[in-house]
C-alpha cells in the first residue's frame, strides 16, 4: 500500500518538476515589470526539443552524447530516494543519503565530461567552475546531514537513519525538542539549493554571455532531445532540492494533507528563487567559494551545537 | 598654432622632416598635450603626414606635416597613444613605422573589391601568444550569442585569471572617410550620422561644425541650443541604456528591464524634434532643419521631467543594492597614468580622473554650459563608469530641460538656420570636437585646391578607448569580461568606420 502511494508521489513529483521553472520566471517578470512567459513554457520547450533533429559537433564522441541521459537518470534516481508527500521511499535504507549524493554527483561528473568532450574552451572553462561548486558543495551537505543524524541519535529515533527519516517531519519535532539549532539548516540548504541549480547569486541562468556561465555553458552544445533531457534534469534537481528544502520544515500530517503542503512548498521555494533572482545581483565569480563556505560554517556550527549537548 | 573655432589655410601648417614631427609630437604630449589625430593626406609628391595636437588647457591646437616616404621610426614606444594612428597610417597608406611594438592591421578589407590598398581579409592576422602547459586560449566572436557588431576578443588566461586581452577589430570596415570624399552632397551628411548610429548627433554636429569652421559661417544661438539638447537627449538615451545595461549584466532583473523603457521615452523625445528616434536629418550646416515651437517646448519639457524621474529611480533602485555595489566596486580597474598615456577619452577618462570633456574644454559657442559640469571620478573601475553615468544624468536632463524651456520663451525670436556657401574655401583645414556620449567626437577636414574635400577624417572616442579595455581586463577574472566590456560600451563601427 505504502509503496503504491509512493509511487502516485512520485509520478506526481515527476510531472509537476517543469512547473516550479515556470513559477520562478513568472515571478522575476513580475518584480521586471513584464507579463512574463506562460507558466507551462518548460513543458512546450522540452516537448518541442523531443521531436527537433540533434546537431554534433565533429570532433564529439559517445561520451558527449550520454551525458545529458545519466544526468537526467541520475537526477531522477536520486529523488526516488526522497521521502515524497509524507511517504517514505520504498528504497530506503540505512545510510541511502550517501547514495543520494553520489548520484548527482555522477550527473555533475558525467556533465562535466560532455562539456569537455566538445573541445571548446569555452565548456572547458564551465566544466571547471562546476567541478569547483561541486567540490566545495558535497562537504557542506555532509555537514548538514552530520547534524540532523546526530540529533536523530541523540534523541533516540528507533527507525534505520536514511533520508525517509530525516526529511519527514523530523526536523521539526526536533526543533520543539530542545534542537532549535536544526532551524539553521533551513539556511544551509537554502545556499545549497541556490549552489546545485546554479541560481543567481552564484550562476545566472539567464545571461547569455558565455564567459560568466557555469551550468548553461556546459550545454551550449547539446540540441534536439538531449537539450530536452538536459532541462527536465534540472527541472527534477531543483525539485529534489526544493524538496529536501521542505522536508526540513514540515512537521508529521495526514497523507493528502502531507502531499500538498510538500507540493506547495516546492512551489513557494520556487517563487523565493524568483525573488532572490529579482532582488540580487549576481556574486563575483571568485566570492561564490565565500558563499558556500559560510554555509559551510553554519552546518559546522549547527553540528558542533548538537555534539556538545 | 591656431584658435580652435578657426580654419588653418594648408600651406600655413608647417612641413617637417617626419622624425621632426614624432619628436615635436612626443614634447607636446609630455607637455599634456593630447594627440588628436595622425593620419596621411595624398600629395603630388606622395602621402604627407598630418600631426594635430591640442592643448586644453589653452585651448589651441596646432598641427605639423611631413613626407615620410616609405618608413620611418616609430614614435609609439614614447608616446603610446599614437599606436593606432601608426598601425592605421601603415595599413592604409603602407607607410612603416619601425620599431612599432605591434604592426597589424587595424581594420579588414570588405569582402568584395577593396578600393584602395589591398588589406588582409578578416581574421588574417597574428594573435599575441602567452606559452606554457597551463595557459589556455580563450577566443569570443567574432559573432556572438548576443545581438551585437562583430569583435574579436583572445583572452591569454591561467585559470580564471586574464594575464592579456587582445581585441580585433575592424570586420565592418566600410571606408566611411573615403565614402566621405566620393559621394554625391546630399549623402554627405546620412554617412556622417551613420558613422556611429548610437552617436549620429554628435558625430552629425562634428561635421556640421567643420563645414562652418572653414566656411567661416556663425551659427545662431538658437541653433546652438537645439544642437545641444539633441546632444543632451542622446546622452540621456545612451546612459539610461548603459545603466540598464550593467544592471543586465550583473543579474540585477529590475533596472536592467525597467530602463529598457525608459531609454526608448527619451528617444521619443528625440523623435520629436526631428521625426528620428536617433536624431537623424535633424542637423545641417548653418544650423538644425527643424525647430520647435513654444507649445512642444513645454509639452517636451514636461515628458523628460517624467522620463528623468522614471530614470533616476530606476538607477537608485540598483545603486542602492549593496549586491550589485560589490559586484561592481573594484572590477575593471584602469589606473590615471595608463589612461592618460593612452589618450583616453571622454567618460572611460574621466572615471579614471582624467579632466577631459569637449564641453568645456572645446565649447561649440559662446553660451554658458548652465548645469553641465566636468564629473569625474578617480578610481577607474566599473563603479566609477557606472556612478559617472549616474552623475551625467543628472546634469543632462537639468541642461535639456533648461534649454527646451529657452527655447520656449525665445520663440520666433531667432532663425534656427542661417545659409552656407555652397563652395568651400580651397586649401583650408578646420577641426571640430564635439562631446558625444562616449566622448570626443574628433572630425578633421581639408579642403583641395578646387574648394571641394581633400581629405576628411574621423575619430570616433571608440577609436581611443577600446584598448582601454584590455587594460582594464589585465589581471581580471575572466567571467568579469561582459560586465567591463558593458562598462565601455564602446562602437565597434565607430572604430571599423
Amino acid at each position: 500500500m505504502n509503496a503504491w502511494l509512493y509511487v502516485a508521489e512520485f509520478i506526481l513529483a515527476l510531472a509537476l518538476a517543469p512547473l516550479a521553472s515556470g513559477i520562478i520566471n513568472r515571478v522575476k517578470a513580475k518584480f521586471a515589470g513584464r507579463h512574463g512567459k506562460p507558466l507551462l513554457q518548460l513543458y512546450y520547450d522540452i516537448f518541442k526539443l523531443l521531436f527537433k533533429g540533434e546537431v554534433l559537433g565533429e570532433g564529439t564522441t559517445w561520451v558527449f552524447s550520454a551525458g545529458p541521459v545519466i544526468a537526467m537518470i541520475s537526477s531522477v534516481a536520486a529523488l526516488a530516494l526522497l521521502p515524497l508527500g509524507g511517504a517514505a521511499s520504498p528504497l530506503a535504507f540505512q545510510g541511502d543519503f550517501i547514495l543520494c549524493a553520489y548520484l548527482l554527483g555522477m550527473g555533475r561528473f558525467a556533465t562535466v565530461l560532455a562539456a569537455l568532450d566538445t573541445g571548446s574552451p569555452f565548456e572547458g572553462m564551465g566544466a571547471s567552475r562546476e567541478a569547483l561548486l561541486g567540490a566545495l558543495g558535497e562537504p557542506v551537505l555532509f555537514l548538514a546531514l552530520l547534524a540532523l543524524i546526530t540529533t536523530a541519535e541523540s534523541l533516540g529515533v528507533p527507525r534505520e537513519l536514511s533520508l525517509s527519516t530525516l526529511f519527514n517531519g523530523f526536523s521539526p519535532l526536533a526543533w520543539l525538542n530542545g534542537r532549535p539549532e536544526l532551524i539553521m539548516l533551513v539556511f544551509v540548504m537554502g545556499v545549497l539549493l541556490l549552489v546545485e541549480n546554479c541560481r543567481i547569486p552564484v550562476d545566472d541562468p539567464t545571461t547569455h554571455l558565455e564567459l560568466t556561465m557555469i551550468h548553461e555553458v556546459m550545454v551550449l552544445d547539446h540540441s534536439g532531445p538531449n537539450m530536452a533531457f538536459v532541462q527536465y534534469g534540472s527541472a527534477v534537481k531543483l525539485w529534489l532540492f526544493s524538496s529536501l528544502l521542505t522536508g526540513l520544515v514540515l512537521p508529521v500530517m495526514p497523507v493528502w494533507a502531507h502531499t500538498l503542503s510538500s507540493i506547495l512548498g516546492v512551489f513557494v521555494c520556487a517563487a523565493a528563487v524568483g525573488v532572490i533572482e529579482s532582488v540580487m545581483a549576481r556574486l563575483r565569480m571568485h566570492v561564490v567559494p565565500a558563499l558556500v563556505g559560510l554555509a559551510g560554517s553554519v552546518a559546522a556550527f549547527v553540528l558542533i551545537l548538537t555534539l556538545v549537548r | 598654432m591656431f584658435n580652435y573655432r578657426e580654419s588653418v589655410a594648408w600651406n600655413d601648417i608647417p612641413l617637417v622632416s617626419m622624425d621632426a614631427l614624432c619628436s615635436f609630437a612626443v614634447e607636446r604630449c609630455r607637455r599634456n598635450w593630447r594627440l588628436l589625430a595622425l593620419f596621411g593626406v595624398p600629395s603630388p609628391s606622395g602621402t604627407e603626414v598630418v600631426c594635430l595636437l591640442a592643448d586644453a588647457s589653452a585651448r589651441l591646437l596646432d598641427a605639423v606635416r611631413a613626407l615620410p616616404g616609405r618608413a620611418y621610426d616609430s614614435m609609439t614606444p614614447q608616446c603610446p597613444q599614437a599606436h593606432l594612428f601608426e598601425r592605421e597610417l601603415f595599413e592604409t597608406w603602407g607607410i612603416r613605422p619601425e620599431g612599432h611594438p605591434w604592426l597589424k592591421p587595424v581594420r579588414f578589407r570588405p569582402a568584395e573589391g577593396g578600393k584602395r590598398n589591398a588589406r588582409p581579409g578578416p581574421g588574417q592576422a597574428d594573435y599575441y601568444r602567452v606559452e606554457g602547459a597551463e595557459v589556455h586560449e580563450v577566443a569570443v566572436g567574432p559573432v556572438h550569442a548576443g545581438v551585437i557588431e562583430p569583435g574579436h576578443f583572445r583572452f591569454q588566461c591561467y585559470g580564471e585569471n586574464v594575464m592579456h586581452l587582445e581585441i580585433e577589430l575592424g570586420f565592418q570596415h566600410r571606408d566611411a572617410e573615403h565614402l566621405v570624399l566620393t559621394s554625391p552632397a546630399r549623402l554627405v551628411l546620412p554617412i556622417m550620422e551613420n558613422m556611429a548610429g548610437d552617436t549620429a548627433i554628435g558625430h552629425a554636429t562634428a561635421y556640421c561644425t567643420v563645414v562652418e569652421r572653414l566656411s567661416g559661417v556663425k551659427v545662431t544661438d538658437r541653433a546652438h541650443i537645439l544642437r545641444r539638447l539633441a546632444l543632451e537627449l542622446e546622452r540621456l538615451a545612451n546612459h539610461t541604456r548603459d545603466l540598464g545595461a550593467i544592471g543586465g549584466d550583473t543579474g540585477f532583473l529590475p533596472t536592467s528591464a525597467w530602463n529598457g523603457r525608459i531609454t526608448g521615452d527619451f528617444l521619443n523625445i528625440t523623435s520629436e524634434l526631428c521625426g528620428s528616434r536617433f536624431g537623424r536629418n535633424l542637423l545641417c550646416p548653418g544650423g538644425v532643419k527643424w525647430d520647435l515651437d513654444a507649445e512642444l517646448c513645454r509639452s517636451l519639457a514636461k515628458r523628460l521631467r517624467a522620463a528623468y524621474r522614471d530614470a533616476r529611480g530606476s538607477v537608485d533602485v540598483m545603486l542602492e543594492s549593496s549586491s550589485v555595489l560589490a559586484r561592481l566596486t573594484g572590477t575593471g580597474r584602469v589606473s590615471f597614468e595608463d589612461a592618460r598615456a593612452l589618450g583616453l577619452v571622454g567618460m572611460a577618462a574621466r572615471s579614471c580622473g582624467v579632466a577631459v570633456d569637449a564641453r568645456m574644454d572645446w565649447p561649440l559657442c559662446d553660451l554658458d554650459n548652465g548645469t553641465l559640469h566636468k564629473r569625474m571620478r578617480t578610481t577607474g573601475d566599473v563603479l566609477a563608469r557606472t556612478l559617472l553615468r549616474s552623475d551625467e544624468l543628472n546634469d543632462s536632463a537639468a541642461s535639456a530641460e533648461a534649454d527646451l524651456m529657452q527655447l520656449g520663451f525665445s520663440s520666433g525670436e531667432e532663425a534656427c538656420r542661417v545659409s552656407v556657401p555652397e563652395a568651400m574655401p580651397a586649401s583650408r583645414l578646420a577641426v571640430a570636437q564635439v562631446e558625444g556620449w562616449r566622448g570626443e567626437v574628433c572630425h578633421v577636414g581639408i579642403t583641395g585646391k578646387d574648394g571641394s574635400w581633400l581629405a576628411y577624417k574621423v575619430i570616433d572616442p571608440s577609436f581611443h578607448n577600446w584598448f582601454a579595455l584590455a587594460m582594464a581586463l589585465r589581471g581580471e577574472q575572466i567571467s568579469d569580461f561582459p560586465l567591463c566590456n558593458k562598462s565601455f560600451n564602446l562602437s565597434y563601427c565607430g572604430h571599423d568606420l
